[in-house]
């Protein structure tokens, strides 16, 4: 469906350029929600605007749907756009237009009759769950009837693919989960391809089903959200992947494993079989269960005791029960 | 008090109120309607907007600043030759709106391109992702969303066509400035010069406060109105 070749994207400007995309390939299927996920700077922002050619790739190819964006002409890629809709973290509505003509915009510019238009934005506000709201202008809503309402707008024309740029990032945990269902549902029920930028895991782990890692305008990693998520390999992934409340740097102890359970280990009571099978006492640092792909997935990290023996005996016995561990290091 | 009102209702005092008014309206209006495209260009061709072209900017953004360097007075007598050529005389009210036109369109459009400044880039970014034109973004989306700024910048324009019109007794022009300027400074007869004044301060009074209402009255950013 899209096809990132050997993007990337300098800023060049009198005193330095600066490479903010460099060398992304990435392949986003049909019905994926496909994750973009990095820290602030990592080069999420540019890297969706290249998908729609706000931004225009240095070098590197765009296809979508088989036909490279990049050499379209300026009206093609025009009607091409209204295939590919898009959502932001401000979400841009335009001030002085009610939520109902807000939606009927995208469509005004296709030449959608008025009266058409009308109808097919009131179906939309309908569905986004905001049909008391349509004479409401933004100022007059909360950041996540905007958000709905900016959802709605993107929906009219249709699209195929819809890009979300930090979309839940201004919004509270409430609205945030409300938001992320809702696109979920548009996935499921309007077979809308969705690729999320976010520098929020759980944002990926909740909806998203493939995930790429942006460190420094480069893919540290990327494929499937819950092999990630059980076995990060690229530092950046694991900072991410790692409860929110214990950082690497805090581990001071050589002896931390990070544990990751899949769907049915996460039930089993698995500390206390594994002290009294092993002998040895271990110290929780941390421990998350998280909600990835409608499974419940957990993971901890524990401090292993000081003596070898118990350290062996923990990851034989981690080993026997086939459960995923890595070794946790104090980065500096 | 009977002085007053015989001022205030000789006829040379009304066609003077009236001329002043037409003057100033006329004017305005032309000077938008060229100040208008001159706006779009400045802000259109900037670096970073819709369609920057960094020569165009440089060439209109200098003739602009130009125009406006020149003090009005000395633009008076400097665009007498082209009056003479598009309104067929250099002196008399239709050649001073030409000159007002003149001095006031390159302020227009720096009042509109600040206007447009001010409308968000990302609901313009959004507009582009949406596949819209240049053409498209200009009048659904910059003109709209700049709307109640562009009233705001219109009080200003009109106040200060407005405080230029005196300079028409300079070349034969009419209306209150120049009756005003006439009684006060060459008949010695101030009573009607304040009259004139107090007019002219009332007339700009009108002029700024509706339109700053009219300004908040189509806003909508304003919320529980």
């Amino acid at each position: 469906m899209i096809e990132l070749r050997n993007v990337s994207k300098t800023f060049t400007s009198s005193s330095k350029d600066v490479r903010a995309v460099c060398d992304v390939s990435l392949h986003i299927e049909k019905g994926d929600i496909y994750g973009i996920i990095g820290l602030s700077g990592a080069g999420k922002s540019t890297l969706v605007r290249c998908i729609n050619l706000l931004e225009k790739p240095t070098s590197g190819n765009v296809i979508f749907s088989g036909v490279d964006l990049c050499s379209l002409s300026k009206k093609e890629l025009l009607k091409t756009r209204k295939k590919i809709s898009m959502i932001f973290q401000g979400f841009n509505l335009l001030s002085q237009r009610t939520a109902l003509r807000n939606v009927c915009y995208p469509l005004e510019i296709a030449g959608v009759p008025k009266k058409e238009a009308i109808e097919k934005a009131a179906k939309l506000l309908d569905t986004v769950g905001l049909s008391d709201k349509k004479n409401s202008y933004p100022a007059q809503l909360s950041g996540g009837q905007k958000q709905r309402v900016a959802i709605a707008r993107a929906l009219a024309t249709d699209p195929e693919v819809l890009l979300c740029d930090e979309a839940t990032s201004a919004l509270d945990p409430t609205t945030t989960q409300s938001i992320l269902e809702l696109l979920k549902q548009i996935n499921t029920t309007m077979g809308v391809t969705i690729v999320v930028i976010t520098h929020e895991m759980k944002v990926v782990e909740q909806i998203c089903n493939k995930v790429a890692v942006l460190d420094n305008g480069c893919v540290a990693e990327k494929g499937y959200v819950k092999d990630i998520f059980l076995s990060p390999k690229s530092n950046i992934a694991k900072e991410l992947v790692l409860p929110k409340n214990t950082t690497v740097s805090e581990l001071s102890s050589n002896n931390a494993i990070r544990i990751a359970f899949d769907g049915q280990s996460a039930f089993e009571p698995f500390i206390s079989n594994l002290t009294i099978e092993c002998h040895a006492v271990v110290n929780i640092l941390g421990a998350d269960t998280k909600n990835i792909g409608g499974k419940a997935f957990g993971q901890m990290i524990l401090q292993l005791p000081e003596d070898a023996a118990s350290v062996e005996r923990i990851k034989t016995y981690l080993e026997t029960r086939k459960i995923a561990y890595e070794e946790v290091k104090t980065s500096e | 008090m009977n002085e007053i009102i015989t001022v205030v209702t000789s006829s040379k005092f009304i066609t003077s109120i009236l001329l002043t008014l037409k003057i100033t309206l006329v004017s305005t209006l032309l000077s938008y309607i060229i100040g208008i495209p001159l706006g779009v260009c400045l802000y259109g061709t900037s670096e970073g907007s819709i369609f920057p072209n960094k020569y165009i900017n440089t060439v209109v953004g200098f003739i602009v600043n130009i125009i406006r360097s020149i003090p009005f007075v000395i633009l008076l007598i400097m665009t007498q030759p082209v009056a003479k050529l598009l309104v067929g005389s250099k002196i008399g009210d239709n050649a001073f709106i030409f000159h007002l036109v003149i001095a006031a369109a390159p302020f227009v459009a720096r009042m509109i391109e600040s206007s447009f400044r001010e409308v968000d880039p990302g609901v313009i970014e959004a507009a582009q992702s949406m596949g819209s034109n240049n053409f498209q973004i200009i009048t659904k989306v910059i003109l709209p969303e700049a709307k109640p700024s562009l009233i705001i910048g219109g009080a200003i324009a009109v106040t200060t066509i407005l405080g230029y019109t005196p300079m028409a007794s300079y070349i034969s022009g009419g209306g209150l400035g120049e009756y005003a300027v006439n009684y006060g400074l060459y008949r010695s007869q101030e009573t009607k010069m304040y009259i004139a004044s107090l007019l002219l301060i009332i007339i700009v009074q009108i002029l700024q406060e509706s339109l700053n209402f009219l300004a908040k009255f189509c806003d909508k950013r304003i919320r529980n109105k």
